[in-house]
């Protein structure tokens, strides 16, 4: 660009400095531009349409349809946080929330420490490496609702094979899905079961790209087993698992088909979570309490929100840079 | 892969490792395998014990020929191909432009992908479902479509930046001096290179897509418009238990997703944690 150009340029000031913008990061805007568009389309309007939402009485029988010919329009009312003060002056709401507090905690850190003992396992010298590693991951290959219908086939009361086993035991049979505490377990059995390859993949990767000279220094100087997995390998697993755990923790949070496959949320309420509880307001109960769901979904979004900032700050405090 | 141990594990050792390892397959493999052998078994026989003593394929007959499954397979072929083919273009070029370029909104758009994966179903679910009812995509594939790409491509995004990162940028550069724009550096040059990339991300794409079951029993109703995950629901509900032709269909679904997954397990530790330390 000539002197007397970017001088003009520069007079022209803000339109001068979006057309620059425009010509040096056209190529960068319109690569990112679909994912923009769908994002800003398909999140970004039922986001500020679901907030809008959340503060109306909207229900079934109050919002815009139609009935045969008949166009209804719509007749729910700003209500203001009518809909928070509601849900939080509840127990239902905290008590769910202390279940999926549980339930997130207890997947995260048991898929985490099974993950990481497997790995562990797997990353040695070891005849059947690769039989191992393929049976342990297959969980994975299968669609998670499908899955779950197994585990119901293995849970049924009645007849499934886990109660058949016990009994061949002596054992009494054992309400898996039907009394609340057996259902608690049942559902974070099936999940930690779907949720450990992930974190298997995702460790091992971590343990292969640390340097085996790293151990052997480690071991001439006479450091045990535990001292070289506390010193080497956790430290150069951070970065992996500092975004495994986040990512699963997000994910468990909002679990759905584990549960609202394999117990409807039930006996009761008893293994409902937050994202069950909201799906079931809108979706299963009449009539269906739009406005409610939208609400319990903002406190969802709140709560994960501040688990991401508070985890972020927390790494950031070990010196992580993530 | 470290080598530290150099032969030094005792056999007692040795025996606890496999013991272990073997503990822990068997249980990863046992369901889906009994899956497998009950699907075989006659419909009164679903809960034997025993392996299949009269092996049938009638269950497998029945769900093909007396039900919708084929329908439902068919729409799910549907939404999951349309999915993964836009879905793994999306991702690339997204993961591309933020891989190579500095450009303002960089920052805020990385953050947006991550964020997106926060987004509660529950949020989004209600005024997704009447905006896809407003412009008459309820029961329609593309509604379906369109809400998955949402679910994945933000996740894919991140991942496909991560292969970019590991290929080296002066292959760009030779590209742009051989007089190719940046689209043709990327389309010519690079995308073939992220080829292990773009089979990790189509999976990922594949089996999300072929798994969703929120959206997908909220917006298709009626026999005729289900997807497998709605479907599956139909053999095991509070009115009907037929767990045969459950296990039948369970066996047909997972088929394909393991076969996918086959495909592409190769590349994705390496997917995976490219996406993840890279992030």
């Amino acid at each position: 660009m000539s002197r007397a150009r970017r001088k003009a340029a520069a007079s022209a000031g803000a339109p001068g400095r979006v057309r620059k913008a425009l010509a040096t990061h056209w190529y960068a805007w319109t690569m990112v531009a679909p994912v923009v568009l769908v994002i800003g389309v398909i999140i970004g309007y039922p986001l500020v349409r679901g907030l809008y939402l959340s503060l109306t009485d909207a229900n079934e029988a109050n919002v815009e349809r139609n009935i045969g010919m008949n166009h209804i329009p719509a007749t729910y009312r700003f209500t203001g946080l009518d809909n928070y003060t509601e849900i939080l002056g509840d127990g239902v709401f905290w008590s769910r929330l202390g279940w999926t507090v549980v339930w997130t905690v207890a997947c995260v850190g048991l898929t985490f420490a099974i993950g990481l003992t497997l790995a562990n396992l797997l990353n040695r010298k070891l005849r059947g490496r690769t039989f191992y590693r393929l049976a342990l991951i297959l969980p994975w290959a299968i669609p998670a609702f499908v899955s779950v219908f197994t585990w119901r086939l293995l849970y049924n009361e009645k007849n499934g094979l886990l109660n058949k086993l016990l009994a061949g035991g002596g054992i009494d049979a054992v309400p898996w899905l039907n009394d609340p505490t057996w259902a608690k377990l049942s559902v974070i059995a099936v999940n930690v079961w779907l949720g450990v390859p992930f974190m298997l993949v995702a460790l091992l990767g971590g343990l292969q790209s640390i340097p085996g000279e790293l151990y052997e220094a480690a071991e001439m100087d006479g450091a045990g087993a535990w001292q070289r997995f506390r010193n080497i390998t956790l430290p150069s697993l951070r970065g992996v698992s500092s975004t495994v755990i986040l990512l699963s923790t997000i994910w468990t949070f909002n679990m759905f088909p584990v549960i609202y496959l394999l117990t409807r949320g039930g006996p009761g309420d008893a293994t409902e979570i937050l994202v069950t509880y909201a799906y079931r307001l809108s979706f299963v109960d009449s009539p269906r309490d739009f406005s409610g769901s939208a609400a319990w979904g903002v406190l969802i979004l709140l709560l994960l929100s501040m688990i991401a900032v508070v985890y972020r700050r927390s790494l950031r405090k070990q010196g992580e840079v993530w | 892969m470290n080598k530290p141990l150099r032969g030094k594990r005792s056999p007692l050792a040795s025996v606890g490792l496999h013991v272990t390892l073997l503990t822990a397959a068997v249980i990863a493999v046992f369901p889906p395998l009994w899956l497998l052998v009950t699907s075989f078994k006659p419909k009164n026989d679903a809960f034997t014990t025993g392996l299949v003593s009269n092996f049938t394929f009638a269950n497998y007959r029945h769900v093909v020929a007396d039900t919708q499954f084929l329908t439902w397979f068919g729409n799910s072929v549907v939404v999951v191909g349309v999915t993964t083919v836009l879905g793994v273009f999306v991702a690339a070029t997204t993961g591309y432009a933020v891989s190579r370029f500095r450009f303002p909104g960089m920052r805020p758009l990385m953050w947006l992908l991550l964020i997106t994966q926060m987004f509660p179903v529950a949020v989004l679910i209600v005024p997704l479902y009447n905006l896809m009812a407003s412009l008459g995509l309820l029961n329609q594939p593309a509604g379906l479509v369109i809400t998955y790409l949402t679910i994945a491509v933000p996740f894919c995004a991140w991942m496909m930046k991560g292969f970019f990162d590991t290929i080296p940028v002066e292959i760009d550069e030779a590209g742009r001096v051989d007089g190719l724009n940046p689209f043709g550096t990327f389309w010519r040059l690079v995308l073939p290179l992220a080829r292990p990339g773009l089979a990790v991300t189509g999976f990922y794409t594949f089996v999300t897509a072929w798994a969703e079951v929120a959206y997908a029993s909220a917006f298709m109703t009626g026999e005729e418009n289900l997807t497998l995950a709605g479907g599956l629901q139909t053999f095991v509900n509070q009115y009907l238990n037929d767990w045969g032709s459950m296990t039948a269909a369970a066996v047909i679904i997972a088929v394909p997703a393991a076969l996918v997954f086959a495909f592409a397990q190769r590349h994705l530790v390496a997917g995976l944690t490219a996406g993840t330390t890279k992030g």
